[in-house]
C-alpha cells in the first residue's frame, strides 16, 4: 500500500525524506514529519491495537498526548519500550512497532471472546468475582489476570540508554507554545527576563498550526514560526520543543521530560535519551491549551471514530485523510472548522449537528462552501467492527430526550466534537483552586496557591484575540516585576472568525430496544453503563466511582473522559457538575520514562564511591573489594587460588602470630577544638573525659538520647584544647550531625569548634605481637616501648621524613597500633610499612580478618550496635558514669533497661566444633517447638576462630548475663540449618585483655 | 521540593537540607531530676501538628548549620526560617 490518504500538497511533513518502517511486521512508508499514527493513516491503517478489557478492535482517537488507543509497543536499536503513543513518536527509518493486548494479532484476537462476554464483565467485576474461593486467588485468578492484563511488555535486558538530569532557574516557565505560550514569552523575552519555553510536541505552535486566523498580516502559523525563530537568537531564551512539564511540585519546582533521542533511529553517542530538567521558576505561566472531549454515543470506540481536531490536524500537519467519507458530528463550531478542511481538499463531509439553528461566521462558511448540515442531528451509533462502515443517525429533540427514526447513512470515518476541556493539570497540581465555568462546561484554574498564571484555553478562553491581549500583557507585567524592564510591545491584530454558543449536550441517548455501549473511557472500556451500575451500588464520592469503574485510570488518565464522566455522574444523581467535583490531578502529567527518573544514578554511579588513598596498592596485590558504606575496602588480599574463608583465615592467623596492617582510612575522623571540648565530650560519651591527659586516647560510647547506643570510638587529646575523634565508618557523617546539634542548638554556650577530618588522614592499623618491633624500625628515633608509649598512649612520629600521629588502639585485641598521615602520603607510609616489615613476616589484612579478630575477642560493632542495643547489652555498662548527666542517660532508667533478664551479649559455639551458624541465626530453647518458636536471642556475628579453629559466634540473648554454659540451638530456617550451640563468654580469646597491654 | 531561605546561605533546595523534627522541644537540663512523663515528651511524644510548625532543618550539603524553619505542613509554605541561636517570636 502507497499512501493512499495523503494529499497532493499540504501538511508540514517533508515529502522529499521517505521513511520506511514495520507495524505488526508489515512494511509501510511515511515522510520525516510524520508520526506513527500519521504514517499509518496515510497508509490507510486503522486497526492498531485491542481495548484493555474486552479486547474490541481500537484505532486512532486523537493525534497528540490524549490519545487513548493508539499504544504500541516500540523496537528501537536492539531495545524495546512499551507504553507509546503512536500519535506521539515521531517516525524515523526503520522505526518498528506493534500492536499491544491482542493475540494471536490484532486482527484476530481470541480476547475479543470477552466482548461478546461483556455482560458478565460489569464494573467491579474482579472485586466481585475473584473474592472465592479464597485458595484459587494466588494459583488460578491473579496469574491468569496478570497473564490478561498489561499494555505491552518490559524489557528484560539492561537499558544500555542514557538518561541526564538537569537542574536551572528561570524568571519566566511557559508551558506550551500555542498563541499564549508565544505571546507571553515574547513579552517577557523582550523585558530581558530568563525565560525557558517548553513544548511537548516536536513543532511549536500550538493551535496555530491548524487554525485558520490572521495574526498581523501574516498567517497563524508563520506569525508563530517568526516568534520562535526570534527567541531562538535572545541569549536569555530557552526554547525546547518535543519537552512535557509534566509535574507542577512545591515552591515552584517544575520538572520537564525532554525526548532528545526518541524520534531518531538511535541515540547520539555521548547524548542521552531522555533529559529530565528540575526547574525552580519564579513565576509560571500555563499555557497548555486545551483537548477537544467526544460526544458519547453507541459504538464510540469503532475504529474510525475520532475527534475532529485530531483529523484537522492529521490533514493540515501530516497532509493525511483519515477518510474520504466523513461524517462530522458536533455539538458547536469547530467540527465544522473540520469539515471546510474536508471539502477545500475534495473531500464531501456530512455534518450533524445536535444544535437546532446555530449561526456564526464559521457555519456561514461551510454553507458557501456547499457541505451537507444537518441540525438536530445525532449519530445514534457507529455501524461496523475493525471499521467505521456507516452510521445510524436520527434526529434529536430539543430536550435532547426523544430520537426521530433512525436512519443509516454510509461513511468510513466519524469525526466527533464536543467542545473543549481547558488542559488544568499543572495549575491543579500547583494547588490552584480550580472552579467550575458554566459556559464551557469545563474547571479551570481559580485561585492560584504559588507563583503561576494560566492563559489562553487552558483557561477557558477560546478568543484567539483576548488571548494574545492578555497574554502578552501578563507577560509583561510578570517580566517587569522581575527585571524592571519595561519594553512596549505593539500587540498585533488579529482575525479570527466568531463562534456561536456550544451545544451543552455531551450523550446520546439509547433507542428503543438498543443495548449499544457507549463508551467514556476507551483505554479501560468504561461504558456508560459501568457507572450507573457503580452508583447503583451505593459509589457516590467520584473518587470512589473512579477506582471502581477505573474511570481515567489507564496511561491516558482521562484526558478526553473525565468530563464526560462527571457530567453523568452529575446527571444521575441530579446534582450540578462542581457539586460532584473532579478527581485530583497528579504528577506525572503523561508517562515518563522510569530511566529519566533515576537519570544517572545506576549502576556504580548509584552512589559515589570513596576509595582510600592506598586503593591502588589493594589493586596491585589481589585485594577483594566490598562495599562498606560508600567505600570500597578491600575483603582480603587472593593468594593463588584462595577464596575468602581461606584468605581471611590466613590473615587473621597472621595478625596472632606476626603482625599485620590494614588499611583504616575510612574510620570516621572528627577534629575538636576549643576550651570546651572536654566538656562536650563528657556530656556526649557515657565515660567520663574531664580527666584525660594530653597525649592519651580513650575508648568512648554515645548514645542518642533514647538510651540506644549510637557509636563507639577512640578519641585523643591531641593537645590542651584539641581532640580528635574517630567514629565508625558508617555513622561517621551522623556523628557530626548529632555533635553540631547540641552545639549549635543544646549548648550554644560550649565553646567549641567540630569539623570533619575523615578525608584528611589516611590510617594504618598495625597489628600483632611483633607489631612494636615493626614501630621501632619504621619510627627509630621515637620511644615506641611500652613504657614511651603505653596502651591507649600517643605521640607524634616522624616517618622518614613525614610527619605522623601514632596511636597504641587495638581492634583486633593484639598489641597493636594506628598510624595517621595526611592522605596525600597514605600510600607512601603503606609502602614503607610493607617494606619495613617484611622481616616480621608482616601481611595486609582486610575487612574479614579485621571482623573474625574483633568477634572472637568479643569487641562489638555495628551488627551489635545495631540501633536496638543498650550500653548492657553490649557489656558496655562499665563504662557508664554513675556520676555524671550525658545525652541518653535518662533513658536507661527506663523499667525495660533495667530489666533482670535484660539480653545481653553472649558468645557461640557449636557443640560439633564445625558447624559455621549463619548470621541473623535464631536462638531456641527447644528445636522442635511449635511455630512461632519462641526466640531468645539472634546471632549478630560469626567467625571462624583462628586461636580454636573452630566456628564462633557473638549473639545477644536475652538473659545473657545467665545463659553461660546452657545448652540451646541456633536455627536457620532460611539456610535451613538447626545446630545445637553451646553459650560461652563473648570474650573468647584473651577474656583479661593482656594482649593489647603486653 | 522545598525552597527554603537558609539564613546564612540564603534560597536553597531540598535536596542540600535534612530534617531535624520538631524546633520547639526544649532538652531537658543536664543534671536534673525529670520525670518519666517529662522525659517521655522530651524524647518521644510529638504533635504531629496540621498547620503552622516550627521544625529543624540542618544545611548539611552547605553551611552545615542547624536552622529553624516555620512551615505549613499541610500546604508546605514556608512563613520565615530563623538561626539557631534566633529567638522565634
Amino acid at each position: 500500500m502507497t499512501q493512499a490518504f495523503r494529499i497532493e500538497n499540504g501538511g508540514l511533513i517533508n515529502k522529499d525524506k521517505k521513511l520506511s518502517f514495520k507495524f505488526n511486521g508489515k512494511t509501510y512508508l511515511g515522510y520525516e514529519g510524520d508520526t506513527l499514527a500519521s504514517a499509518l493513516l496515510a497508509n490507510g491503517v486503522h486497526l492498531v491495537g485491542r481495548s484493555f478489557k474486552y479486547h474490541r478492535p481500537r484505532g486512532f482517537f486523537g493525534a497528540g498526548v490524549d490519545e487513548p488507543y493508539a499504544v504500541v509497543q516500540l523496537y528501537r536499536n536492539g531495545e524495546t519500550e512499551p507504553n507509546i503513543k503512536a500519535t506521539e513518536q515521531e517516525l524515523f527509518e526503520g522505526l518498528e512497532a506493534k500492536s499491544v493486548n491482542c493475540w494471536p494479532s490484532v486482527n484476530f484476537d481470541i480476547g475479543a471472546i470477552n466482548n461478546f462476554l461483556r455482560i458478565f464483565l460489569p464494573a467491579g467485576f474482579y472485586y466481585k468475582t475473584f473474592m472465592w474461593p479464597k485458595s484459587f486467588w494466588y494459583r488460578i485468578y491473579e496469574p491468569f489476570i496478570r497473564k490478561a492484563a498489561g499494555l505491552g511488555v518490559a524489557s528484560t535486558k539492561h537499558d544500555k540508554e542514557r538518561y541526564e538530569h538537569k537542574y536551572e532557574y528561570c524568571d519566566l516557565l511557559i508551558a506550551g507554545s500555542g498563541p499564549s505560550g508565544l505571546a507571553g514569552a515574547y513579552a517577557a523575552a523582550k523585558n530581558g527576563a530568563k525565560v525557558i519555553l517548553a513544548e511537548d510536541k516536536p513543532r511549536f505552535g500550538g493551535s496555530l498550526l491548524t487554525s485558520d486566523v490572521t495574526i498581523g498580516n501574516q498567517s497563524g502559523k508563520d506569525w508563530a514560526e517568526g516568534i520562535i525563530a526570534e527567541l531562538k537568537t535572545m541569549p536569555n531564551v530557552v526554547v525546547k520543543n518535543r519537552s512535557q512539564i509534566f509535574g507542577y511540585y512545591d515552591h515552584n519546582m517544575l520538572v520537564m521530560s525532554e525526548k532528545v533521542s526518541d524520534h531518531l533511529p538511535s541515540t547520539k553517542k555521548y547524548h542521552p535519551n531522555k533529559r529530565l530538567w528540575y526547574i525552580r521558576a519564579k513565576e509560571v505561566l500555563i499555557s497548555s491549551g486545551s483537548i477537544e472531549r467526544p460526544i458519547v454515543f453507541g459504538n464510540n470506540d469503532t475504529p474510525g471514530v475520532m475527534l475532529s481536531s485530531a483529523a484537522k490536524e492529521y490533514l493540515k500537519v501530516y497532509g493525511v485523510l483519515v477518510g474520504r467519507k466523513p461524517l462530522v458530528f458536533t455539538n458547536n463550531d469547530s467540527g465544522y472548522e473540520t469539515a471546510i478542511e474536508f471539502k477545500k481538499h475534495g473531500v464531501d463531509p456530512v455534518v450533524l449537528d445536535s444544535r437546532k439553528n446555530p449561526e456564526s461566521e464559521i457555519i456561514d462558511e461551510a454553507k458557501n462552501l456547499g457541505i451537507n448540515i444537518k441540525n438536530s442531528y445525532v449519530v445514534v451509533a457507529a455501524q461496523g467492527y475493525k471499521k467505521v462502515k456507516s452510521a445510524d443517525i436520527a434526529s434529536i429533540s430539543e430536550d435532547k430526550k426523544l430520537l426521530g427514526k433512525i436512519e443509516n447513512i454510509q461513511c468510513d470515518c466519524i469525526c466527533v466534537s464536543g467542545f473543549w476541556t481547558p488542559t488544568i493539570h499543572l495549575a491543579s497540581q500547583s494547588g490552584n483552586k480550580t472552579k467550575f465555568k458554566e459556559e464551557i462546561d469545563a474547571f479551570v484554574p481559580g485561585q492560584s496557591k504559588q507563583n503561576e498564571i494560566t492563559l489562553g484555553a487552558a483557561s477557558g478562553v477560546f478568543s484567539l484575540e483576548e488571548t494574545l491581549k492578555t497574554s502578552f500583557t501578563v507577560g509583561s507585567e510578570l517580566s517587569k516585576k522581575i527585571t524592571e524592564n519595561d519594553n512596549k510591545i505593539a500587540i498585533p491584530n488579529v482575525v479570527e472568525k466568531k463562534s456561536s454558543q456550544h451545544d451543552k449536550f455531551w450523550c446520546v441517548p439509547l433507542p428503543k430496544g438498543k443495548n449499544y455501549k457507549r463508551f467514556l473511557d476507551f483505554q479501560n472500556d468504561v461504558a456508560v453503563s459501568d457507572v450507573e451500575i457503580a452508583l447503583r451500588e451505593g459509589y457516590r464520592s467520584i473518587e470512589h466511582v473512579k477506582r471502581y469503574t477505573t474511570l481515567g485510570m489507564a496511561t491516558d488518565q482521562g484526558k478526553t473522559s473525565n468530563l464526560n464522566g462527571l457530567q453523568l455522574v452529575s446527571e444521575i444523581e441530579n446534582k450540578v457538575v462542581p457539586a460532584v467535583g473532579h478527581t485530583t490531578f497528579r504528577p506525572p502529567y503523561t508517562p515518563v520514562s522510569i530511566g529519566a527518573i533515576v537519570g544517572r544514578e545506576v549502576g556504580k554511579h548509584s552512589k559515589p564511591t570513596r576509595k582510600s588513598p592506598m586503593h591502588s596498592w589493594h589493586e596491585k596485590n589481589n585485594a577483594v573489594f566490598v562495599d562498606a558504606g560508600v567505600w570500597l575496602r578491600p575483603r582480603y588480599y587472593k593468594r593463588g587460588n584462595e577464596n575468602l574463608f581461606e584468605g581471611s583465615k590466613r590473615e587473621a592467623k597472621n595478625v596472632r602470630t606476626n603482625v599485620g596492617v590494614c588499611d583504616v582510612t575510612t574510620l570516621g575522623k572528627i577534629d575538636i577544638k576549643g576550651p570546651d571540648a572536654a566538656e562536650l565530650l563528657n556530656r556526649v560519651y557515657t565515660n567520663a573525659w574531664l580527666k584525660l591527659p594530653v597525649g592519651k586516647a580513650r575508648y568512648g560510647v554515645m548514645l542518642r538520647e533514647d538510651g540506644i547506643v549510637m557509636d563507639d570510638g577512640t578519641t585523643t587529646r591531641i593537645s590542651e584544647n584539641h581532640y580528635h575523634m574517630t567514629t565508625t565508618t558508617a555513622q561517621a557523617a551522623n556523628v557530626l550531625s548529632h555533635l553540631e546539634y547540641y552545639l549549635q542548638l543544646v549548648w550554644p554556650e560550649l565553646n567549641v569548634n567540630v569539623v570533619s577530618t575523615t578525608e584528611q588522614w589516611a590510617g594504618a592499623a598495625i597489628a600483632g605481637p611483633k607489631s612494636r618491633d615493626l614501630l621501632q624500625k619504621l619510627f627509630p628515633n621515637s620511644d615506641v616501648s611500652n613504657e614511651g608509649l603505653p596502651f591507649m598512649g600517643y605521640m607524634e612520629g616522624d616517618l622518614f621524613g613525614v610527619k605522623a600521629r601514632i596511636y597504641r588502639i587495638s581492634f583486633s585485641g593484639e598489641l597493636a597500633y594506628e598510624v595517621n598521615v595526611e592522605s596525600d602520603y597514605g600510600n607512601f607510609m603503606w609502602e614503607k610499612i610493607i617494606e619495613v616489615g617484611e622481616e616480621f613476616n608482616i601481611q595486609p589484612y582486610g575487612t574479614e580478618a579485621l571482623s573474625t579478630l574483633r568477634i572472637e575477642m568479643g569487641h562489638v560493632a555495628g551488627s551489635e550496635l545495631d540501633g536496638r542495643t543498650i550500653p548492657f547489652d553490649n557489656a558496655l555498662e562499665g563504662l557508664v558514669s554513675k556520676k555524671k548527666d550525658f545525652i541518653g542517660k535518662r533513658s536507661l532508667q527506663r523499667s525495660a533497661f533495667i530489666a533482670e533478664d535484660r539480653q545481653r551479649i553472649v558468645g557461640v559455639v557449636p557443640l560439633d566444633k564445625q558447624t559455621s551458624i549463619p548470621e541473623g541465626s535464631h536462638l531456641v530453647k527447644d528445636d522442635k517447638a511449635p511455630l512461632p518458636n519462641p526466640k531468645l536471642g539472634h546471632i549478630s556475628a560469626s567467625c571462624w576462630s583462628v586461636e580454636y579453629d573452630n566456628p564462633f559466634s557473638l549473639a545477644i540473648l536475652k538473659d545473657g548475663k545467665n545463659m553461660i554454659g546452657q545448652k540451646l540451638f541456633a536455627m536457620s530456617p532460611l539456610k535451613n540449618k538447626v545446630i545445637p550451640v553451646e553459650i560461652v563468654s563473648s570474650h573468647y580469646v584473651d577474656p583479661k585483655g593482656e594482649r593489647v597491654r603486653s | 521540593m522545598l525552597y527554603i531561605n537558609c539564613p546564612h546561605c540564603g534560597m536553597r533546595s531540598q535536596n542540600e537540607f535534612s530534617y531535624g523534627g520538631d524546633a520547639s522541644v526544649k532538652r531537658p537540663e543536664l543534671n536534673k531530676e525529670v520525670s518519666d512523663q517529662e522525659w517521655d515528651n522530651f524524647v518521644y511524644n510529638r504533635k504531629s501538628l496540621r498547620g503552622k510548625h516550627l521544625e529543624l532543618w540542618q544545611h548539611i550539603s552547605g553551611c552545615r548549620q542547624w536552622i529553624k524553619v516555620e512551615r505549613d505542613t499541610a500546604t508546605h509554605e514556608i512563613f520565615r526560617t530563623f538561626k539557631a541561636d534566633e529567638e522565634v517570636a
